[in-house]
């Protein structure tokens, strides 16, 4: 049975991620873009771990942590360079 | 004993994915950078809280879960913090674009 819910569930967040998608495509500013990749990095980490205790592999749930590290560092970056105009 | 594991478990990753799903509302709905982040960054913790707690609740003792802790406390502490840095990064800029479009008239 929870596997059944846990597929469901990977399924529906992997549509919304293509939702998230289309504002980080047309968001207005560059702060828009920023909030929908953040946004999508949550929602495909959080993807990861489910696919990966569904198929009982359990070495994809450091892929997971990875990716959250390289979204964390991804998001500080491009915020500061669009603060300041320089990444020093 | 298990079919009670199981239902909990179902819950919370159904709550999780609810979340999950206001948080995407918002942020195709709301007009503003500001309230769209309001939105998300709220929503997106929770329900990865939610979602990881069902996860460990179904999984039970292993160094599984152990793992899946430490992105949990990864998660919720990096999430605000880059919401924090997005939002002064847009007021700065916000800023710095009025103050040149008054320097101009």
């Amino acid at each position: 049975m929870v596997l059944t819910v846990i597929i469901v569930c990977t399924i529906l967040l992997l549509l919304m991620t293509f939702v998230g998608l289309f504002r980080a495509y047309v968001g207005p500013t560059a702060a828009d873009r920023m909030v929908a990749i953040n946004m999508i990095t949550t929602k495909v980490t959080t993807i990861i771990v489910m696919i990966a205790l569904v198929t009982a592999q359990e070495l994809y749930v450091s892929v997971a942590l990875v990716y959250a590290l390289i979204g964390f560092v991804t998001t500080i970056g491009v915020s500061r360079y669009l603060m300041k105009g320089k990444l020093d | 004993m298990q079919t009670f594991i199981d239902i909990l478990s179902s819950i919370f990753i159904i709550f999780g994915t609810f979340f999950f799903f206001v948080g995407v509302v918002g942020l195709i709905r709301m007009p503003d950078v500001f309230s769209r982040m309001h939105a998300t960054t709220k929503c997106d913790t929770m329900g990865a809280g939610l979602i990881y707690f069902g996860l460990i609740i179904w999984q039970g003792m292993t160094f599984t879960t152990l793992n899946i802790v430490l992105i949990l406390v990864f998660i919720w502490i990096t999430n605000p913090t880059a919401a924090h840095y997005i939002a002064k990064s847009a007021y700065v800029l916000k800023l710095k674009n009025e103050t040149l479009e008054e320097s101009n008239l």
